[in-house]
C-alpha cells in the first residue's frame, strides 16, 4: 500500500500520462507560465508514444482531423526549435498506394476533399509511379503522394518532448501510477503509488489506452478499447525506400530509416493493459510482410530481426477524445487516438494549453468531444423504444 | 493421465547433454517427445559432432571427454527411432498460454508446433567483455576456436593468443597446441593465487581440477608462456588483428599476432524461457538474469521445465543430470509412474539428483573464486570502445545517454542509443551494456534491468514468412 | 590472407563456389565460414563503418557472419554448409576475372 506524505504539490495543471500528448501540453503550458506536474505510471513516452510506427502524416486523415493535423505540421517543420532535437524527423514524402481502380478512385476523391484544407496531394498513375520509384512492384496501380509528409523516430521524439518539458520547468513524477482521484468542486487532488499528492485547478487526462479508465472516475461516458498494433523491423539494408509507404485499406505501412532498417506495421498483436504485456503475433507479421513485399519486391531477401507490439487506445469512430469534460469543470481529455496520434501530438498540446489559458481552442475540435458517446448511447436507447 | 485430458505433446528444445538425457528419460517412461535441435547433429557444444563423413576418432575430437561424448552420442542414436527429432530447426518464438505454440524455421520454411509441455535446454554462449579491437577479423570466442577445430578440422591461422578466464582457457590452448596451432601466449585475467584460495572447493571435483593442472603443466613444458593477473587487453590491426597489447602489474606488453581467442566463462541463452513466460531472477554467481527454477528444473510456468546451461552455468556433467531431473519432474507432474514402487524409486532418484546438483553448484562457486569474472572493466573502458558489435554503439554513447537524458534502465538505454537493436538483439552486448549503465548511474547491474526479448530470437528471412502466408 | 588453417579432415570431396566473382574451392562439409576464411580474411563489411567482419562465435549466436549471395539471399556463414556453385559476396565489388559476364 502507498503511504501518504503530508506534503501536497500545488500546481496550476496536473497531467495524467507522460506520453506525447501529456508532455507536449506540459511544454506549451510552461511557455504560458503555468505550473505543471506530469504523473506517469511507467517511463515518459514508453507506451504508444514510443513504440508506434513513427509516421508523421496528414494524408489519409478524416476531414475533421485535417485542421489539427495542419497545425501540427507547422510545428513539426520547426521541431528542433521546439524541443531541441530533430528526433530523426524527415519530410521524406508519404506515398499511399492503390492496388486497384477502386483504390485509385478513393485516392482521387480524397485529394479533392483534402484540397479544401490546404493539403496538396499528387496523384500518380502506374507508369509515372514506377518511373519515379522503380523499387515499387507491379501490384501498384497508382498512388497518392504527399510530398511533405514524413516520419520520425518515436522513441526519440517522445523522450525529447519529456526532456524539453522538464527543462522548461514541468515536474515529471514517473514510475508511479495515480491511485486516488479527488475533486472538491474547485481543485483536483491526486495521489500516486509513492504517496505523492498533487493538487491542481486543471487536470489533463492524457493517459492513452487508459483514458477511459480515468474518464470514468469522473462519471464520463466514453467508449475506448485497447488495441495492440503489430510491428516488425528488418536488418539494416542498403537505401531503397526513400519515402514512407502506405496502402489503401491499411494492410501495411512501412518506412526505411536512415540506418537502413525497414520498419513495418500492419495487423494486430495481443496484450492487456499491464505494462510490458503486449506480444506481437507471427501471423500478423507474416501478413504485413506479404503485403509489403507485394509492393516492394526487393525486400523479399531481407531478414526480420524483431517484432513487437504496444498499447494504443481506439474509439469506435477512430477519432480521438479531445476537449473539456462533460461532467467536471477543469478536466480536459486528450486520448484515444486510435493509432494516429503521433503526428497530431504537438498541436494537441497547444490546443490543451489554449483550453486551460483561454477556455477555448483556436482549432476546431468539436468532432472529438467526449459528449458524443453519451449522445450515441442516448440515441441507441431511444431507438429501442 | 486422465481420459479427459489431451495426450501430452512434449517438446524438448536442444539436443545437447541436457536435452538428450531428458529425451532418454521420457522415452524410458514410454513417451515420445519431439526434440528440436538447431544444429544438424545432436551433442550441443561440448560434444558437438562434425558433419557426417569426417573421420577423426572420438579421442581425437574430445580428448579426456571422449568416453562421455561416445556415451551421449550412442544414447542419442539409440533414442532416434523413439523420438520425433527435428535437426537444423530454429525455435524462434514461443507463444505460451492454454495452448502453447512454438514457431519454427527449417530449411527456410516456417512451421508452428503446439505443445503441452516444454523442456528448454538452450545451452550457453561465451561471455565476452568488450575490449579495443574485439570486432577485428581474427578475433573469436574460445568456443568458436574450439568449434573450428572440433567441427571443421581447422585452427585459427598464424600466431594465436588465447586470453580470458575460466577452465576453457587452458583446455583450448592444450587442444590447439596438440593440433599444431601456433600458440604464442595464454593470458589469464585471474590470478593463480585466487586458484589456491579456492583449492578446498576445487578439490571437491578432483578430476576436473587435475585436468586443469595437467593442461597447464603440459603447456609450460612446451614453452608456451602462461601469464596470470593480466589486466586490460587491446587488439589492433588494419584489416585483421595484427597486435595484442596487455597490462600486467602496471607493465604494458605488446606482441604481434594473427588471431585471438577470448572468453570469460559462459552465459546462459535464456530468450525462449523469457518468451515462455518464465519469471526471472538476477543470479549473483552467474551475474546474469536467469529463469527461476526449482531443484528439479520446474520453472515458474506450469509444464515448462529448464535443464542444462541454458538456465545457469554448471557444466556438461551437471547438464546431463539436470536433463534427467527435469524429465523426472515432468513425469511426476503427469502422475507417472503409476506403479507405487516405481514412483517411490523415481522420487528417491529425484532427490539424489537434486543433492548432486546442489553440490555441483558449490563447486561452481569455487570456480568463480578461481576464475573471477572481470566485472570492473566498465569503469576503465574508453568512450570510443564499441560495446554493441551489430550497431557499433560505443561506451561513450551509452554514458552520454545517462548524463544527458537521465537514462537509468537498460530498455530505455536501448531505445535511446540503439544498443542491442542489431541482428543479435543484445545477446552479445546486453551484459556489457548493463554493466556500463550500472557503473554510470551508480546502481547495481541487477537494478539496471533486463533487456526485453521479442520474437524472433534470431533473424528469420522474409521469404520464410512469405512461404508461410502462401500456405494459409 | 586466411584466418583459418586446415589441420585435419583433409580428404574430402572438393566443392566449387564463387567469392566476389572469383572461383574457389572448398571441401564437402565445410561451413560457408570455413570455406571462405580458409582462403580469405573477411566475410562482410559493417553497414555503418564499413569495417571488415569475419564472424565471432561460430555457433550461430552473434549474427556477425551474415553474408549475401549474388542473388541477394542472406546466408549465415557459420551455420550454412557450403554448396556447389554458391556465389557469395563479402562486401567488395566483384573481382573481374577472365570468365566474367556472370557477375551483376
Amino acid at each position: 500500500m502507498s503511504k501518504t506524505t503530508d506534503k501536497v504539490i500545488d500546481t496550476d495543471v496536473a497531467i495524467i500520462g507522460g506520453g506525447l500528448m501529456g508532455t507536449s501540453a506540459a511544454l506549451e503550458l510552461r511557455r504560458q507560465q503555468r505550473s505543471v506536474v506530469v504523473l506517469e505510471q511507467g517511463w515518459c513516452g514508453a507506451q504508444a508514444s514510443g513504440v508506434n510506427y513513427g509516421g508523421v502524416r496528414r494524408q489519409g486523415r478524416a476531414a475533421c482531423q485535417l485542421p489539427l493535423s495542419q497545425r501540427a505540421h507547422a510545428i513539426w517543420r520547426r521541431l528542433e526549435q521546439t524541443i531541441g532535437s530533430d528526433g530523426e524527423y524527415i519530410a521524406s514524402g508519404h506515398l499511399k498506394l492503390a492496388r486497384s481502380d477502386a483504390d485509385m478512385q478513393e485516392l482521387i476523391a480524397y485529394r479533392d476533399m483534402a484540397a479544401a484544407y490546404g493539403l496538396e496531394l499528387e496523384l500518380l498513375e502506374a507508369e509515372t509511379l514506377r518511373r519515379r520509384y522503380p523499387w515499387i512492384g507491379e501490384q501498384a496501380r497508382g498512388a497518392s503522394l504527399c510530398a511533405e509528409d514524413g516520419h520520425a523516430n518515436p522513441r526519440l521524439i517522445a523522450a525529447a518532448f519529456a526532456r524539453a518539458a522538464e527543462q522548461a520547468g514541468a515536474r515529471l513524477l514517473q514510475q508511479s501510477a495515480v491511485e486516488e482521484f479527488g475533486f472538491d468542486g474547485n481543485y483536483f487532488v491526486l495521489q500516486n503509488s509513492r504517496g505523492e499528492r498533487v493538487r491542481s485547478r486543471f487536470l489533463l487526462n492524457c493517459s492513452g489506452a487508459w483514458g477511459k479508465e480515468i474518464a470514468e472516475r469522473f462519471g464520463e461516458t466514453v467508449s475506448e478499447q485497447a488495441i495492440y498494433p503489430n510491428m516488425c523491423v528488418t536488418e539494416p539494408l542498403p537505401p531503397l525506400m526513400n519515402l514512407s509507404l502506405g496502402v489503401v485499406g491499411g494492410a501495411f505501412y512501412a518506412r526505411q530509416v536512415e540506418r537502413g532498417n525497414v520498419v513495418l506495421g500492419g495487423g494486430r498483436g495481443i496484450g492487456n493493459l499491464a505494462l510490458d504485456a503486449t506480444r506481437p503475433r507471427a501471423s500478423s507479421s507474416f501478413k504485413a510482410l506479404a503485403a509489403l513485399t507485394g509492393m516492394v519486391p526487393a525486400l523479399r531477401n531481407a531478414l526480420v530481426i524483431r517484432t513487437w507490439s504496444g498499447v494504443e487506445g481506439e474509439t469506435p469512430d477512430h477519432q480521438p477524445v479531445i476537449g473539456p469534460s462533460a461532467t467536471t469543470p477543469g478536466l480536459l481529455h486528450a486520448f484515444g487516438f486510435s493509432g494516429a496520434g503521433f503526428q497530431l501530438a504537438p498541436a494537441v498540446g497547444e490546443v490543451l494549453a489554449e483550453l486551460v489559458t483561454k477556455g477555448e481552442s483556436s482549432t476546431p475540435i468539436d468532432a472529438f468531444s467526449i459528449k458524443r458517446f453519451a449522445i450515441q448511447q442516448a440515441s441507441k436507447q431511444e431507438s429501442k423504444v | 493421465m486422465s481420459a479427459s485430458s489431451p495426450s501430452p505433446q512434449i517438446i524438448i528444445v536442444g539436443a545437447g547433454p541436457a536435452g538428450v538425457r531428458a529425451a532418454q528419460t521420457l522415452v524410458e517412461a514410454g513417451l515420445r517427445p519431439i526434440v528440436i535441435d538447431e544444429n544438424r547433429r545432436a551433442g550441443g557444444q561440448i560434444y558437438r559432432q562434425p558433419p557426417p563423413g569426417f573421420v577423426r576418432s572420438k579421442k581425437e575430437l574430445y580428448g579426456f571427454e571422449a568416453a562421455k561424448a561416445e556415451a551421449l552420442h550412442s544414447s542419442f542414436d539409440q533414442l532416434r527411432p523413439s523420438i520425433d527429432y527435428r535437426p537444423d530447426t530454429l525455435v524462434w518464438n514461443c507463444m505460451p498460454g492454454h495452448s502453447g505454440q512454438l514457431d519454427l524455421l527449417h530449411a527456410q520454411r516456417h512451421a508452428t508446433l503446439p505443445y503441452t509441455h516444454l523442456i528448454l535446454c538452450s545451452g550457453a554462449l561465451d561471455r565476452v567483455m568488450p575490449f579495443p579491437g574485439w570486432t577485428l577479423p581474427g578475433v573469436y570466442t574460445l568456443g568458436a576456436a574450439q568449434v573450428a577445430l572440433k567441427a571443421q578440422g581447422c585452427v585459427l591461422d598464424g600466431r594465436v593468443v588465447i586470453a580470458g578466464s575460466g577452465p576453457l582457457l587452458y583446455l583450448l590452448a592444450y587442444q590447439y597446441a596438440k593440433a599444431g596451432a601456433d600458440i604464442v601466449a595464454v593470458l589469464d585475467t585471474a590470478r593463480f593465487g585466487g586458484k589456491l584460495r579456492a583449492l578446498p572447493t576445487l578439490l571437491r571435483q578432483p578430476v576436473t581440477f587435475a585436468k586443469g593442472l595437467y593442461f597447464m603443466g603440459w603447456l609450460r613444458a612446451k614453452g608456451i608462456p602462461l601469464l596470470d593477473g593480466v589486466e586490460q587487453i587491446a587488439a589492433s590491426g588494419q584489416q585483421t588483428i595484427q597486435n595484442l597489447r596487455w597490462t600486467r602489474g602496471g607493465k604494458t606488453t605488446e606482441i604481434a599476432c594473427d588471431a585471438l581467442a577470448t572468453g570469460f566463462g559462459l552465459r546462459s541463452e535464456t530468450q525462449l524461457a523469457e518468451l515462455a513466460g518464465c519469471r526471472f531472477v538476477f543470479d549473483e554467481l552467474n551475474q546474469q538474469w536467469l529463469p527461476q527454477r526449482d531443484d528439479a528444473g520446474r520453472s515458474s510456468v506450469p509444464a515448462v521445465y529448464l535443464a542444462g546451461d541454458g538456465s545457469g552455468i554448471a557444466g556438461a556433467d551437471a547438464a546431463e543430470l539436470s536433463g534427467r531431473a527435469a524429465a523426472l519432474a515432468l513425469l511426476q507432474d503427469l502422475g507417472l509412474p503409476t506403479n507405487a514402487a516405481a514412483k517411490t524409486a523415481a522420487e528417491q532418484e529425484s532427490r539424489r539428483l537434486a543433492r548432486t546438483l546442489r553440490s555441483n553448484l558449490q563447486f561452481r562457486q569455487g570456480l568463480e573464486t578461481a576464475f573471477p569474472t572481470a566485472v570492473h572493466w566498465a569503469r576503465n573502458c574508453a568512450d570510443d570502445l564499441v560495446i554493441c558489435r551489430c550497431e557499433e554503439i560505443t561506451a561513450g554513447q551509452l554514458r552520454r545517454s545517462v548524463q544527458q537524458e537521465g537514462t537509468v534502465e537498460i530498455n530505455r538505454l536501448k531505445a535511446m542509443t540503439r544498443v542491442g537493436m542489431g541482428r543479435c538483439q543484445g545477446r552479445v552486448c546486453g551484459a556489457a551494456a548493463a554493466e556500463i549503465l550500472a557503473h554510470a548511474t551508480g546502481v547495481s547491474v541487477a537494478e539496471a534491468g533486463r533487456l526485453r526479448v521479442q520474437a524472433p530470437v534470431k533473424p528469420i528471412p522474409v521469404s520464410a514468412a512469405l512461404a508461410a502466408e502462401e500456405q494459409t | 590472407m586466411s584466418l583459418l588453417r586446415r589441420v585435419a579432415e583433409q580428404e574430402r570431396k572438393s566443392i566449387s563456389f564463387w567469392l566476389d566473382g572469383k572461383a574457389l574451392s572448398a571441401r564437402a562439409g565445410d561451413s560457408v565460414l570455413t570455406a571462405v576464411l580458409t582462403q580469405a580474411d573477411r566475410l562482410r563489411r559493417s553497414e555503418f563503418s564499413g569495417a571488415p567482419r569475419a564472424g565471432f562465435c561460430l555457433i550461430g549466436c552473434c549474427q556477425d557472419c551474415w553474408m549475401r549471395s549474388e542473388d541477394g539471399v542472406a546466408v549465415r556463414a557459420c551455420t550454412t554448409e557450403i554448396a556447389e556453385g554458391m556465389r557469395l559476396l563479402s562486401g567488395t565489388a566483384p573481382i573481374a576475372e577472365e570468365n566474367t559476364g556472370e557477375n551483376k
